[in-house]
């Protein structure tokens, strides 16, 4: 049998964004680890406290946007240069560079696209975003005007972390059961 | 947190929490259409339902039933084509080149700046595709392999750059607004009652949470669309403007097109914003984020697109009388001067005048005055591109070609469709969707909230701690 941990589940659950974060530092420096936090908005500032890495979604886009003025250019050489090069106003299209400044707008259009739609679907998919998925936040009222620090712990920091998030001023501290983890070994 | 000077005005009224923006903003969603709401979405939807008789009758007989001719084979389509792309160009102009420069007022008009992008691109793109005449071989704009022979289509036309780019500016602004609007519909989610209204706004929330990694995500992903949009709202109106500035047209051929056409698209644009946030701000009660000074910024927005583009007309007159072609110099003076004076005289005072006024506080901080005004200059876009696409037709090269361009019924019938069309997506979009975006709107009250502010202004009075040196 695989050896178990129990974890309580502690909401911290303030009224305003500036205890919040001293919350999150208080209990960043005990070395208490913050699972998550749920906001009605982005908290600036937030994310290095909680330990939140900077996300690399603008590489992915940019990523997007080469295989978009790629696949463009692909796509333009072979219909207007290697299968049909049409001969417009005299002006025959014998190779890419011939004609470049008229294929400019597209090549442009076709990068936005690519960019701008691959790194939206990456997004969603990354947060597991889709349609009638079942709602991530556990409480209700953190989408209005409520801010949560979402805790799994063992029973010893628990009682630590719970000290730390009323003195920081939390307007309710709620215990949700607990969680058996499965360790490593 | 960063506080902000004092000389800037609020641009949240009042005293204001959290709870209270949410339920400001969310409530129309929740509660019952007012009489009014009903009374204007019943003339907009018999306005539509015209406007798609019009065009039935359009697919079912022919193009010959518009007022087109031999001479004029570009008219009301292609007018009302621009007019409606152009003014969809401030939504994007409002949610992504403000966000770019940290514009916080643009926070309370984001939303239905962004949704009145895709509904007028929808209007916009009614026109091009029944101009073709066939409507059921549009698919042959697309690079399709082609069945009926082995051509492609033309990578050298702007009329080809247009169909990429509008369909490209469209899907982006899609999802440039529902990624949005995602945190907002979980708002409505977490408050709803009812079960079927939950479950629907479940479906179109996608689980959204709020949690740190996603609003961390959520913001790059916004600050990256939008600095994919700004270039690409540029572009898409300069791609439309080519549609004429490519062709050997005295009138047409001329290489300041594009500025002009985007801050056409700008001006009117804003105007068209203007009209519908005055509207929105007193049905569903907004005064408090739909500020006199959110007005009052969009009129400047106006003064100055409006001034590129009176510049743009006058450089225009001088540079045909310059080059000396007296091709080119007819072109104008048949503007100005021709059978369609009366189009260019109201182009000019619409345009040119009357944006001016804006430069008096007490003209661009009047509701009333900045309603007329912004449909005024709505007007006079419109008839900018009537100006520059019907006047030059009708007298070309070969007098023997010369002829006058009237619309029929059925062109009216169109253009007030779409109208209608618009009007009906954007009062079903105030209805069910927030018009404000709450979520992002919160980020901003502690920095420009008027009670906010005052007690930051407070504070500041107190005699500052002493420091022991």
């Amino acid at each position: 049998m695989a050896a178990t941990i129990s974890k309580q589940i502690i909401h911290g659950i303030y009224d305003d964004e500036v205890p919040l974060l001293e919350a999150c530092k208080k209990l960043k420096s005990a070395g208490i680890k913050i699972k998550d936090v749920f906001t009605p908005f982005p908290i600036h500032g937030i994310d290095p406290i909680i330990g939140v890495p900077r996300t690399r979604l603008a590489i992915c886009a940019f990523i997007y946007g080469l295989t978009g003025l790629g696949l463009a250019t692909l796509m333009m050489w072979y219909m207007m240069v290697s299968d049909w090069p049409t001969d417009v106003g005299g002006k025959p299209n014998w190779a890419y560079y011939f004609n470049i400044p008229a294929f400019i707008p597209i090549s442009f259009e076709s990068t936005v696209f690519c960019a701008g739609h691959g790194m939206a679907l990456t997004y969603l998919l990354r947060c597991m975003l889709v349609p009638g998925a079942r709602a991530k936040n556990p409480d209700p009222r953190t989408t209005n005007d409520k801010f949560m620090i979402y805790l799994e712990l063992n029973d010893e920091q628990a009682h630590k972390a719970e000290a730390l998030l009323r003195e920081a001023g939390a307007s309710e501290i709620n215990h949700k059961g607990t969680i058996t983890e499965k360790l490593p070994y | 947190m960063h506080s902000e000077s004092q000389i800037r005005e609020p641009l949240i009224l009042g005293h204001k929490t959290y709870a209270q923006i949410t339920d400001d903003i969310i409530r129309p969603v929740e509660g019952k259409a007012n009489k009014y709401w009903y009374i204007l979405f019943t003339i907009a939807c018999l306005t539509f339902l015209w406007g798609l008789g019009c065009l039935s009758y359009t697919v079912g007989v022919g193009i010959g039933v518009w007022g087109s001719n031999n001479g004029v084979d570009w008219a009301w389509d292609i007018t009302n084509f621009v007019w409606w792309i152009g003014i969809g160009h401030a939504g994007t102009l409002i949610s992504a080149v403000l966000l770019l420069f940290r514009q916080k007022w643009r926070l309370g008009i984001n939303r239905s700046a962004e949704a009145m992008t895709i509904f007028a691109v929808m209007c916009a793109a009614i026109f091009v595709l029944f101009h073709t005449g066939r409507v059921w071989l549009d698919y042959m704009l697309f690079p399709l392999p082609n069945q009926f022979g082995s051509l492609w289509p033309n990578f050298n036309s702007p009329l080809l750059w247009d169909v990429f780019a509008v369909s490209t500016y469209f899907t982006i602004s899609c999802v440039f607004w529902y990624i949005g609007l995602i945190p907002d519909f979980g708002t409505i989610r977490d408050r709803a009652i009812n079960p079927m209204v939950k479950k629907a706004y479940n479906l179109l929330a996608f689980g959204w949470g709020g949690s740190a990694r996603h609003w961390s995500r959520f913001e790059e992903v916004s600050l990256v669309l939008a600095g994919l949009s700004t270039p690409l709202v540029f572009s898409v109106h300069s791609i439309v403007s080519f549609d004429f500035a490519t062709s050997i047209l005295p009138g047409w051929h001329t290489t300041i097109f594009p500025p002009y056409f985007v801050s056409g698209a700008v001006f009117s644009g804003f105007a068209m914003v203007l009209t519908l946030m005055l509207i929105v701000r007193k049905v569903y009660n907004l005064q408090a984020y739909i500020t006199v000074k959110h007005v009052e910024y969009m009129n400047i927005v106006i003064i100055v697109t409006g001034s590129i583009v009176g510049v743009a007309y006058l450089t225009e007159l001088f540079i045909s009388w310059y080059g000396g072609v007296e091709f080119e110099q007819y072109a104008f003076l048949n503007r100005a001067t021709g059978p369609y004076w009366w189009a260019y005289a109201a182009m000019m005072t619409c345009n040119v005048v009357s944006p001016q006024l804006f430069w008096f506080k007490k003209i661009r901080t009047s509701l009333v005055a900045t309603f007329i005004l912004s449909i005024v200059v709505n007007i006079g876009m419109w008839f900018e591109r009537f100006v520059i696409i019907v006047p030059t037709l009708c007298r070309t090269f070969l007098p023997s070609t010369w002829n006058m361009y009237h619309p029929t019924f059925v062109d009216i019938g169109i253009f007030t469709g779409t109208i209608g069309m618009f009007f009906t997506f954007f009062l079903l979009f105030s209805r069910f969707f927030p018009v404000i975006a709450q979520a992002e709107l919160k980020t901003i009250l502690k920095i420009s909230g008027e009670s906010q502010k005052k007690e930051v202004a407070e504070h500041a009075h107190e005699p500052a701690p002493t420091h022991a040196h």
